[in-house]
């Protein structure tokens, strides 16, 4: 990834209205300090060098589910030329925290973003050949057809994006 | 006028007073999208190349293919079920629910499950179905169908759904805004989600290698149709399939851009079922959702996702039979985006329930209700096709819709049995059967009334305008009364030409040679601005000849009339084709000709013959462009600032021309205004609304009237009020006359020496 891409990334999720932030795998605890409401819920990172902060709780119930504010995952992926971050549907509920609160906040290595379509692909092909589904999310869920466009029809009203460098 | 047609006049009225207005600003909104969307993307052209590409792959090796997806389905664990019809269809659905004791099960939008009406048939079994997509929500609580592929709701205002809501749930307090509607929906919807049993969803492509669904949508609903329940059953037509995954790439950068206008939507799924998320029980609301070790492939896999079931069910319901349809099988590439139908002027303007046919609407509609639902169906809503063609370059799969249109008007005309009619029939020299619509034969051959218009002309056009004529017109062919008729000319340009002696610039000081072609309207009814050519392309040292040429087919093309259409091509490439090798080039002034030859004459003349016409052939504003560009003196025209422009006024007010547009020629008269001075602003709409005969009939004049607003707006607005009027086409001419006070000339008329 070339710091081209990342600042094409950046570019896309303002335009999106979608804040990010720069981060490293130390500094992740402050830096998803400052962008989690409580209750917050988690699923936990696949990466190999860091970790959601203990203040996190991975593995909710129906109910915390339903009840937190904030949902903490990793995009295993982004796109830059979309601003879009990549969930992927995993046995430990990413998929679920990524959906049901109302604001999601996904965690992003800064080699994982790539710069557009054709490259994303080339990843989901590879995980799809293996029966993984993920889902391609840009900015929040939207609807227009009360009349006006609204934040959060079904899904959540903001998203965050950490990105780790 | 007779009672069908006032009928269906009433209706059309109705259906503009009551959803027109919504139904314009969101089609116009989505359409204006995807023109600031597309235009983003560099690769635009290239992306829809290989859309195509891969569709036309697809469906040719569907039936291997449908196969393959069957391996990859059961290997991952689910099943595949391919249903002839509707019916088998329906049953199997209702007997997974049934098996699964479903009392709730949660639908994600989908128009093939409308095509089914399975609702019917799970409600018929006591399974209660909710729709999870806002739009659609709402029209399950008013008991109404979708009026569009995508926006199925459009059709509704703000206010229109408080009342409906407030009806519905006898509220304390009504909601008013769009986030508090939206809020209520949100929260009604995920309590019904939470207690399902079973969810549903459409499929907007499915990749045969792994089994991959994948799933466009914006609100995150079928997201939680597929997480929550247990069970997941998908349905969608065969023709779906794609190879493989990597395919889908150029459709996820393309539809949401077509459809409404964004890059891409909020969420893309790329499932493949049964999904690794684990169910999501609200009725055991305290136990960790990850809770439960199961056995799964040998494995422990630690997670309630080996509960999931999973089921697709693919939809024949005629496509396999499109299939082998030369004609027909193009529709099954369309990918529901609705770009057709966003960027359809009559669509625009009364939405789905009106262009619409039991399920699909919008241009492509009737290739879909045809096939599905079969040609009566189809009929009902065919003629609200214009052919103007605004739909072809915005299909991101680029299947030429009106020509299926026309195919399809072509089979009604030929499926009715009726007898001749006796007064039509004497101006009607065609090939078409006996019971064809009287009205679609006057139109059809109206080249015959033209030149027994012209013959007759002034006591023609005098006779036309009295009111017995005019009433004998309206019964007979469904003329409106309200339109005044093209008006003939006793001498028609062909005779003024010959009259002065042909050519004033004698092909050996010519600089090139041209035909001008004599079309219908030029040659009896616009005879100034086939003179305006003339003298314009002389002035440019171009020796001219007008020569005895058929015309070109479009009128009855438009009116389904497929074969007269094509016996004018033959004619049409016969009468010029000494002149094309003589290397003289073919000026055309009227752009629904040009459009013929660089278009439709491809499916009608030999390759090489429709190639040789198509590189010859141009758009009279173009060819001048190309003449000044090639070092012609552009003083020689006549400009903004000329003595003599008398009450011309340097500002212009130009409407091309839908076809003209289509093929990209605008850009050209607007270049050659500007390079003489003149101040130019275009039109907006996308289409006048008059196309062809449209207008004319009493059953659209009101809707041809409707489409034609924003442009009466636009050319009326203030700073446009005081422009002189330019329009390229026929029909534009006249609709404008209709609609403005002041008159009304080709751009021709404009730069021709004064
Ligand atoms: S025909 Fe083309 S433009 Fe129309 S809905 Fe289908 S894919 Fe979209």
């Amino acid at each position: 990834m070339s710091a081209g891409t990342l600042s094409a990334f950046e570019r896309s999720l303002r335009r999106l209205d979608v804040e990010s932030i720069r981060t490293t795998p130390e500094e992740l605890d402050d830096a998803l300090a400052s962008v989690t409401l409580d209750p917050v819920v988690g699923a936990p990172l696949p990466f190999a060098d860091c970790s959601l902060p203990d203040w996190v709780p991975t593995d909710p119930t129906p109910a915390e589910l339903d009840s937190a504010k904030t949902g903490v995952t990793a995009a295993e992926l982004a796109i830059a030329d979309y601003g879009s971050v990549v969930i992927r549907a995993t046995p430990d509920a990413t998929e679920q925290v990524s959906l049901f609160c109302d604001r999601h906040v996904a965690v992003v290595r800064a080699e994982d973003v790539v710069p557009g379509m054709p490259e994303a692909f080339e990843r989901f092909a590879e995980w799809t050949e293996n029966g993984d589904s993920a889902i391609v999310a840009t900015g929040p869920s939207a609807t227009a057809d009360m009349g006006a466009l609204v934040k959060g029809a079904h899904g959540p009203k903001e998203v965050y994006v950490v990105v780790l460098e | 006028m007779s009672s069908t047609r006032e009928e269906k006049a009433a209706r059309i009225r109705h259906f503009l007073a009551t959803e027109g207005d919504a139904v314009a600003e969101g089609t116009r909104g989505f359409n204006a999208g995807r023109y600031d969307s597309v235009e983003k993307l560099d690769e635009y052209e290239e992306l829809k190349e290989r859309a195509r590409a891969i569709k036309e792959d697809a469906i040719e090796r569907l039936p291997e293919l449908v196969d393959q997806l069957r391996e990859s389905v059961e290997a991952n664990g689910g099943t595949l079920y391919v249903a002839d019809d509707a019916d088998e269809a329906n049953r199997y659905i209702r007997e997974i629910a049934e098996e699964q004791g479903a009392e709730t099960l949660v639908k994600s939008k989908s128009m093939t499950t409308e095509e089914l009406e399975v609702n019917d048939e799970l409600r018929a079994a006591g399974v209660d179905v909710v729709e999870t997509d806002l739009g659609e929500w709402v029209l399950q609580l008013a008991d109404e169908a979708p009026s569009h592929i995508v926006a199925p709701a459009i059709h509704k205002s703000r206010e229109g759904i408080a009342e409906l809501f407030e009806a519905t749930f006898e509220l304390d307090e009504p909601l008013e805004t769009a986030e508090e509607l939206t809020m209520f929906a949100r929260e009604k919807l995920g309590e019904r989600i939470a207690e399902a049993d079973v969810g549903m969803t459409g499929a907007n492509f499915i990749a045969a290698d792994s089994g991959t669904l994948l799933l466009v949508t914006s609100e995150g609903n079928a997201r939680k149709s597929v997480v929550v329940p247990e069970t997941h059953v998908a349905v969608a037509g065969v023709e779906k399939i794609v190879p493989s995954v990597r395919d889908f790439q150029p459709f996820v950068e393309l539809i949401g851009r077509s459809g409404t206008g964004q890059d891409i939507t909020s969420y893309v799924s790329l499932l493949t079922p049964p999904v690794d998320s684990p169910t999501v029980d609200f009725d055991a609301p305290d136990v960790p959702m990850t809770d439960r070790e199961t056995e799964r492939d040998g494995g422990s896999v630690p997670s309630r996702a080996s509960d999931r079931e999973f089921h697709l069910v693919l939809v024949d319901n005629g496509r396999m039979a499109m299939r082998e349809d030369e004609q027909l099988k193009e529709t099954l590439y369309c990918i529901r985006c609705s770009a057709c139908a966003n960027s359809c002027g009559n669509f625009q303007s009364v939405g789905g329930h009106v262009f619409g046919g039991e399920t699909y609407s919008g241009g492509i509609a009737t290739g879909w209700e045809a096939g599905i639902e079969g040609l009566d169906v189809a009929a009902e809503f065919n003629d609200l096709c214009t052919g103007c063609s605004r739909c072809v370059n915005a299909c991101p799969v680029k299947i030429d819709v009106p020509w299926i249109n026309t195919v399809v008007r072509d089979r009604l005309n030929r499926g009715e049995d009726g007898k001749l009619d006796f007064l039509v029939e004497g101006l009607t020299p065609d090939a078409e059967p006996g019971g064809l619509d009287i009205g679609k034969r006057f139109f059809g051959n109206f080249s015959t009334i033209a030149k027994l218009g012209s013959a007759t002309a002034p006591v023609s056009n005098w006779l036309a305008g009295t009111r017995p004529a005019r009433r004998l017109l309206a019964e007979t062919v469904g003329v409106d009364p309200r339109r005044d008729l093209p008006s003939f000319r006793r001498e028609t340009f062909r005779t003024w030409f010959e009259r002065r002696g042909g050519s004033e610039v004698p092909p050996a000081r010519a600089r090139r040679e041209a035909v001008v072609y004599p079309d219908l309207y030029t040659n009896h009814v616009h005879v100034e601005r086939g003179k305006a050519a003339v003298k314009t392309l002389e002035a440019l040292d171009v020796h001219v000849v007008v020569p005895d040429v058929p015309s070109s087919g479009r009128a009855p093309l438009s009116q389904g009339m497929v074969s007269t259409a094509e016996r004018h091509a033959h004619d049409v490439y016969a009468a010029l084709a000494e002149h094309i090798d003589a290397d003289r080039d073919l000026v055309v002034v009227e752009p629904s000709d040009l459009a013929m030859f660089r278009r439709e004459y491809e499916k009608f003349l030999a390759p090489k013959s429709f190639e040789r016409l198509d590189m010859h052939s141009y758009e009279v504003m173009e060819y001048v462009y190309g003449l000044l560009h090639a070092g012609a003196e552009p003083t020689l025209l006549s400009g903004a600032d000329d003595p003599g422009s008398g009450d011309v006024a340097a500002g212009v007010a130009y409407h091309s021309h839908c076809q003209q547009r289509t093929l990209g020629l605008e850009s050209y008269t607007i270049a050659v205004l500007e390079d003489l001075g003149y101040d130019v602003v275009t039109s907006e709409t996308e289409c006048c609304g008059m196309a062809g005969s449209f207008g004319y009939k009493s059953e659209y004049y009101e809707l041809s009237m409707d489409v034609g607003e924003p442009i009466r707006e636009q050319f009326e607005a203030a700073d446009a009020a005081d422009r002189t009027v330019v329009a390229s086409g026929t029909s534009c001419l006249e609709q404008l006359d209709a609609l403005l006070s002041r008159p009304t000339q080709h751009p021709v008329e404009l730069v021709a020496p004064r």
